[in-house]
C-alpha cells in the first residue's frame, strides 16, 4: 500500500520479470540473439532516470533480494503478477519461465501471481502442458509472446486455428486473463507484424476472456485503441507507457495517457512497471504526480483520485481476484474499476 | 553541389515507412561515403537488431534506388548494420532483388506495396490533421476547412508530403481537388470533420511517439544526439 496526500493506494503490478540472461543461459550457436535481447532491454532501461540504470552484468541476472527490495519494499507493490518469457531457442532455461518465477512466488504467496503461457505451434503436448500448469500453479493468467522463435517459424497469431483450442482451454481451466504481447516480433515478414487484429478475432471469439495487450500495442496504440472502444473485454497494460515515456519523452507521455483515458477509460487501464526494465518506485510516485500540463489538453478526460487508484491496481485486482484492504477502495459513486461496459460508452463518443 | 551533397540530398527522400519522416533526419544513415569515381557506399543503422524486417528492406531498397538515379554515380552498395537480418536483407537489395529473395520461402509479396500502402494511408491522416488544426485554430469553420483546394494548401512540408503521399495513393491531387480527403479519396464531410480529427488525432500520435522512441533508442544505443543533422554528414 502505497499514502499519499492523505490518500491510500493498493498497488498491483500487472508486469514484472523474474529473469536470468546472463552468458552462462545463452544458447551455443545463438549467442548473438541472447546478447542482442538483453541489451535491448538495458538500451529500454536507459530511457528511465540517470539513478535508476544498472549496469549490464547485474542487469542480466539480478538476486532475489534485489527483486524484494526494487519491487516490495521500495517499489510499495502490493501484488506483482509474472509475465514469463521464454526464449528457449536463444536462453537454455528460457529467458524467464513460469518454473523459475513460480519458485518466487511460493515464498511470497500473498504478493506474487505466477502467470502461465502457451504457444500453439507445441499443439498437444502444449495443451497437456497448460494443462499441468493450471493444476500445479493454479493458474489465474498467461501471458502469450506471438514472436516466439519456434522450429524454424519466426512467429505466429492468435487467428490461427490451434490457438483456438488453447483458447478454449483457458476458459474450461478457469484461466481468465489473457495478456497478449506483440512484439518485438518479424512475422509474417510481408505484413504488418505488430497488428492487432488477431487479439482482436480472438475477443470476440472468447467473450468470457479477458484480454489485456501488453504495452498498450505499441507501436500500434491507434490500432489498439480503435479495437479496444469495439472489444468490452480488452484492457490496456501500461508497462512501457510509463517506463519508456514519462521521463525520457514526458511530452509524448501526456499525450498518450490522454488518448487512452479518452478511448480506453480509466477502468481498463493497469499499471505495470515491466520490472527488471524499470523499477516501480519511480513510475509509481511519477504516475502519482502527473497530470496534464496545461490548456492544450482540456478536451481529454479529466485525472481524479479515482482514475489513479484504479489504474495502479484496483483494475487489476477486479480481473485477477484480488482482495483490496478497505482504506484503498473506492466510494461507489466513483464507478466499478474493471468495468467492462466503460469502453463502448468512450466508443459512442 | 559535390555528389556526396546531392548523395545525402537524395537519401532525404528516402522516409521509414512506418513513422514517415526522412531517414536523414531520424539519424539512419550511419555513413555516406563517395569516391572520386562515383562509387557511393551508404551505411544504414537502425535503433534495434530486431526492427522489423519488411520495413528495413524498404529503406535499404529505396536508398538504393534514389541514390542509383542520380548522374555521376557508378556502383551503389547499401549496407544495414548490426541487425538479426541484416545478412538477408543486404544480399538482396545489393543484387537489387525483392524481398521475396532476401528471404526464400517466408513470404511471397515482393514488392511489401500492401504493406507501404497501409502505412502511407497513416500518414496522410496524420499530415493532413496538422493542416487541418492549425486552420481552425486560425478561426476557420469546418465548412470552410472542407471547401479547401488543393491549390489553397501552404507550401510547406505537411502539405507537399501530402500531395506525394496522394501521388502513390493514386489519390488525385490537382488545383481543384479536395484538400482534405479520406485515405479512399473521398472528401472529408464538414460534418464528420470533428470526429475525423480526433481519431486523426490519435494515428498522429501514435506516428509521432513511435519516431520519439525511436529516437530514443537509437540515440542510447549509439550514445549520439540523433536530432542533430550533423550527424549524418559526419
Amino acid at each position: 500500500m502505497y499514502e499519499a496526500d492523505g490518500e491510500k493506494y493498493f498497488v498491483v503490478d500487472g508486469h514484472v520479470h523474474f529473469w536470468d540472461a546472463s552468458p552462462a543461459n545463452w544458447v551455443k550457436g545463438q549467442e548473438q540473439y541472447a546478447k542482442g535481447w538483453i541489451e535491448c532491454f538495458h538500451a529500454y532501461q536507459s530511457l528511465g532516470p540517470p539513478e535508476t540504470h544498472w549496469p549490464l552484468e547485474k542487469f542480466q541476472k539480478y538476486s532475489e533480494e534485489d527483486f524484494v527490495k526494487d519491487v516490495f519494499e521500495e517499489g510499495h507493490v502490493d501484488v506483482g503478477i509474472f509475465q514469463p518469457t521464454y526464449l528457449k531457442s536463444w536462453y537454455r532455461e528460457g529467458f524467464n519461465t513460469l518454473e523459475r518465477n513460480a519458485k518466487l512466488a511460493e515464498k511470497y504467496p500473498d504478493k506474487l501471481i505466477a502467470n502461465g503461457r502457451w504457444d500453439p505451434r507445441e499443439g498437444e503436448t502444449g495443451l497437456k502442458q497448460l494443462e499441468e500448469d493450471a493444476k500445479r500453479y493454479n493458474l489465474k493468467g498467461v501471458k502469450l509472446y506471438t514472436a516466439e522463435w519456434h522450429d524454424g517459424s519466426r512467429g505466429w497469431t492468435l487467428k490461427q486455428p490451434e490457438a483456438q483450442f488453447f483458447l478454449e482451454k483457458c476458459q474450461e481451466l478457469g484461466i481468465k486473463n489473457i495478456h497478449a504481447h506483440k512484439g518485438p516480433t518479424i512475422w509474417p515478414l510481408d505484413k504488418d507484424a505488430f497488428d492487432v487484429a488477431d487479439v482482436d478475432y480472438a475477443a470476440t471469439s472468447f467473450p468470457e476472456l479477458n484480454f489485456i495487450i501488453e504495452h498498450v500495442g505499441l507501436p500500434r496504440i491507434e490500432d489498439f485503441c480503435f479495437m479496444a472502444t469495439q472489444e468490452p473485454n480488452v484492457y490496456a497494460g501500461l508497462a512501457v507507457v510509463i517506463g519508456g515515456l514519462m521521463h525520457a519523452r514526458p511530452r509524448f507521455f501526456n499525450k498518450v495517457m490522454g488518448e487512452l483515458l479518452f478511448w480506453v477509460g480509466e477502468d481498463k487501464m493497469l499499471f505495470a512497471s515491466d520490472y527488471a526494465i524499470w523499477e516501480p518506485k519511480w513510475q509509481l510516485e511519477g504516475f502519482l504526480d502527473w497530470n496534464y500540463p496545461d490548456d492544450e489538453f482540456s478536451d481529454y478526460p479529466a485525472v481524479t483520485t479515482a482514475t489513479r487508484k484504479k489504474i495502479l491496481g484496483l483494475n487489476a485486482a477486479k480481473l485477477y481476484g484480488i482482495e483490496v484492504p478497505k482504506e484503498c477502495r473506492l466510494p461507489a459513486e466513483a464507478g466499478t474499476p474493471a468495468a467492462r461496459e466503460d469502453a463502448e460508452l468512450v466508443g459512442d463518443q | 553541389m559535390n555528389t556526396r551533397a546531392r548523395v545525402l540530398d537524395a537519401l532525404g527522400e528516402v522516409h521509414d515507412p512506418e513513422l514517415d519522416e526522412p531517414i536523414t533526419s531520424l539519424g539512419f544513415v550511419t555513413s555516406c561515403q563517395v569516391t572520386l569515381d562515383g562509387d557511393v557506399a551508404v551505411v544504414l543503422r537502425l535503433p534495434t537488431p530486431q526492427c522489423a524486417p519488411n520495413f528495413a528492406y524498404l529503406m535499404a531498397a529505396d536508398a538504393r534506388n534514389v541514390v542509383r538515379r542520380l548522374p555521376g554515380v557508378r556502383h551503389v552498395t547499401v549496407r544495414l548494420e548490426d541487425h538479426y537480418t541484416g545478412e538477408e536483407i543486404n544480399a538482396a537489395v545489393g543484387r537489387g532483388e525483392g524481398f521475396t529473395r532476401a528471404f526464400p520461402g517466408e513470404t511471397d509479396d515482393d514488392d511489401l506495396q500492401a504493406l507501404r500502402r497501409l502505412f502511407q494511408r497513416k500518414a496522410l491522416v496524420a499530415r493532413q490533421s496538422r493542416l487541418c488544426e492549425v486552420l481552425l485554430a486560425d478561426g476557420a469553420t469546418p465548412e470552410q476547412v472542407i471547401a479547401r483546394r488543393v491549390a489553397d494548401l501552404p507550401d510547406i512540408p505537411d502539405a507537399r508530403r501530402c500531395l506525394e503521399l496522394r501521388g502513390d495513393l493514386g489519390i488525385p491531387r490537382e488545383e481543384d481537388s479536395p484538400a482534405f480527403v479520406l485515405p479512399s479519396g473521398e472528401p472529408v464531410a464538414a460534418g464528420d470533420l470533428t470526429r475525423w480529427l480526433r481519431t486523426a488525432r490519435l494515428v498522429r500520435m501514435s506516428l509521432e511517439v513511435n519516431g520519439g522512441i525511436c529516437r530514443s533508442l537509437l540515440q542510447i544505443r549509439h550514445g549520439l544526439a540523433v536530432d542533430d543533422p550533423e550527424e549524418v554528414a559526419r
